[in-house]
């Protein structure tokens, strides 16, 4: 976004609160920027632990970082107003947020706010939060007081507990496998998804519910992250999948079947960046993909261009 | 597939014809719950399952409401050897593949567990229920209601329900998955030779090594949590979330 545009949001915005209208600086939401590579775990060494969950006091703290969790688990659910597809943040922070390589909240808590050179901007952890409800979760982010993301932010505040402030931990965000030599297959991808994946997600990438309870979540179609979702890089997608999937047996893959099958979920069209510009395909992969890891966005895979968006 | 020769292929075409309800060509699903297979070795479901297919004590699971492709798929496995027990490998090797088709469609019909919206509250860190709704993660064992759905309820045709299920029935099935590991002998007590796994069948080892990564009071901790979300009188109302 130009200087010039950011300023006129800045001078809108207490018109826009005034009117009713979200209540959420999109402006600064633009750049859900990589994170940086988080130093390697010391062989014979323990990543952080976290309190257990029998350690959170009883009283309005404990409350609130209980309310926090649940939220967390079942955003869906409890949080309907700002979920738009069929996810909770659960799906992609494994074990409650606490698991590493898998972006838990007790690496994130202590590096925010964060600086970062390549814009001059500083993100505060609720921003980075508000990103994924728009992005994730393709909803509409609550505001920074709200009731909701207070609660979530003393989730994350006590599972950082005795954590260092300002230090990069070890397993933070998804610890990427360097990309393969020979490129990615997205017709090799295909075939491990639906050796290792499809059983829990679908055929057609559409996971699967009990009732109205997403349990296996969507990987792609109008239920799934949107096309602006860090997810949606491949390069990010195959550090989470090779952790952590299939469910209960990460560490299995190898790099290449891991980037192979995060280019075949990521081939697949999902709802739209909603910093779409101009209604212009084009113009938004330029101005947010094109620098953006790797990722097919606004790029033709077997005849069809990718970043049409599905509602 | 059987030959039916020409006066059977003709009344199959005038059933067409004349659009009247073809005679029942396939097994009676019902039929063998009641009375067995056509080979009197398929013995009566009903002795061993319970006359409402719910389960008996001693280890006889439930089998009503339980996913068609997965009772088929079970049938199979006790054939093939995949999955090993010594009462139920001649049943299922004594029914035929129609057989199994309909007696698996039959037991899918009847009704499903029903388990209460919440049950148990907030799991105590090393309970059975902890296991159950949030894992060992240390050990790489997701929360057993990730896959077999919240509550226990079972997802899809792969993922079967534990709730309906007996404590010791799930406990049998966790232990048939591990095997045991061989015992060496002491000054008391002689050597105890390891016992293979007999159930091998689970879709890419899904299940098994969350079963050797548990002790045997885990095991017993979850089956006895699943073993106790019987059926509740109150129905579920499906438009509501089931939380985690
Ligand atoms: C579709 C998967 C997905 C979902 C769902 C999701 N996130 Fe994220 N989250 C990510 C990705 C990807 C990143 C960035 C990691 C990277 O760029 O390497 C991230 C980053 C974060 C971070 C910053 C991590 C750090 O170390 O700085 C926080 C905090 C966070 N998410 C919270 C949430 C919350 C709260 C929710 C639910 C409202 C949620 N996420 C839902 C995928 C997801
Ligand atoms: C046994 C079922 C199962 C299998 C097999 C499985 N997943 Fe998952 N997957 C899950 C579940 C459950 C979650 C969400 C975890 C949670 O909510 O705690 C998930 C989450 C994900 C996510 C992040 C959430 C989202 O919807 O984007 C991705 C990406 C993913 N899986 C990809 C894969 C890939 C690729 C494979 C095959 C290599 C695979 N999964 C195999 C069950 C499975
Ligand atoms: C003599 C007792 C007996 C009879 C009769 C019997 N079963 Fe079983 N059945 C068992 C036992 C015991 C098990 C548990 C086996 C194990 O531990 O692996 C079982 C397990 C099963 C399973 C696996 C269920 C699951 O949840 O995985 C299926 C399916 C099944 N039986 C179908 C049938 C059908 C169909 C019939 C009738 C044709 C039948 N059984 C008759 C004793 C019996
Ligand atoms: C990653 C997915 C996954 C997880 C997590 C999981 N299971 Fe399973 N489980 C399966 C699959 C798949 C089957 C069906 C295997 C087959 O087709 O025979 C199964 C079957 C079972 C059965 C046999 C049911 C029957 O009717 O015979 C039991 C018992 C069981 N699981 C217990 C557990 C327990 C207890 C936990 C938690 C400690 C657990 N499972 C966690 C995937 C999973």
């Amino acid at each position: 976004m130009t200087t010039i545009s950011v300023r006129l949001a800045v001078l809108l915005l207490p018109l826009l609160m005034a009117s009713g209208a979200m209540a959420v600086d999109t402006a600064r939401l633009d750049d859900q920027t990589q994170l940086p590579k988080a130093p390697k775990k010391v062989s014979g060494t323990k990543y952080f632990q976290p309190p257990a969950e029998g350690e959170i006091p009883n009283n309005a703290f404990g409350e609130l970082v209980r309310r926090g969790q649940d939220l967390f688990m079942n955003t869906k659910a409890l949080a309907p107003q700002y979920v738009g597809n069929e996810m909770n943040c659960v799906n992609c922070h494994i074990d409650r947020g606490r698991k590493a390589n898998s972006a838990p909240l007790w690496a994130a808590y202590p590096m925010y706010p964060a600086y970062r050179k390549k814009n001059n901007k500083v993100n505060t952890f609720v921003e980075r939060m508000q990103g994924c409800f728009q992005f994730s979760m393709n909803g509409k982010p609550p505001a920074a007081d709200s009731e909701v993301l207070t609660a979530l932010t003393a989730y994350a505040y006590w599972m950082s507990t005795n954590a260092p402030i300002g230090k990069a931990l070890p397993g933070r965000g998804f610890d990427e496998p360097p990309p393969p030599k020979g490129g990615y297959d997205i017709g090799r991808g295909k075939v491990v998804y639906e050796k290792q994946c499809a059983i829990c997600h679908g055929d057609n990438g559409e996971g699967k519910k009990v009732g109205v309870t997403s349990v296996f979540p969507p990987l792609w179609g109008k239920d799934s992250y949107n096309w602006g979702a860090g997810m949606h890089r491949i390069n990010t997608a195959a550090g989470f999948i090779q952790h952590n999937m299939p469910l209960g047996r990460g560490e299995t893959l190898s790099d290449q079947d891991a980037w192979d099958v995060a280019a075949f979920i990521n081939s697949h069209e999902r709802p739209q960046d909603p910093r779409l510009v101009n209604g212009s395909i084009e113009e938004t992969r330029k101005r947010y993909h094109a620098d953006d890891g790797v990722n097919l966005y606004g790029v033709t895979v077997n005849g069809t261009l990718l970043g049409q968006g599905v509602k | 597939m059987r030959d039916f020769g020409p006066s059977r292929r003709l009344a199959l075409l005038c059933g067409v014809l004349l659009s009247l309800p073809l005679p029942a060509l396939a097994a009676d699903g019902e039929a063998i719950m009641q009375k067995g297979g056509a080979n009197p070795a398929a013995m009566p479901c009903i002795t061993c399952h319970g006359a409402d297919g719910k389960g008996m004590a001693g280890g006889f699971p439930r089998l009503s409401g339980l996913p068609e492709d997965y009772l088929a798929k079970q049938l199979r496995d006790f054939k093939s050897g995949s999955r090993q027990n010594p009462i139920m490998q001649p049943i299922a090797s004594a029914l035929t593949d129609e057989e199994v088709a309909a007696v698996a469609k039959a037991y899918a019909q009847r009704p499903k567990v029903n388990v209460q919206a919440t049950p148990g509250g907030r799991p105590v860190e090393g309970s059975g229920a902890w296991i159950a709704l949030r894992g060992l993660w240390d050990r790489n064992v997701p929360e057993c209601t990730l896959c077999h759905g919240p509550a226990g309820v079972g997802v899809g045709s792969h993922f079967p329900p534990l709730a309906g299920q007996s404590a010791e029935y799930i406990e049998a099935q966790l232990k048939a998955w591990r095997g045991e590991k061989a015992v060496a002998a002491t000054k008391k007590a002689k050597a105890i030779p390891a016992v293979a796994p007999t159930r091998r069948n689970d879709p890419n080892g899904l299940m098994q090594h969350i079963a050797v990564d548990l002790s045997d009071a885990e095991i017993k901790a979850v089956a006895e949590y699943f073993g106790s979300l019987g059926d509740s009188k109150e129905p579920f109302d499906e438009t509501q979330h089931r939380l985690r």
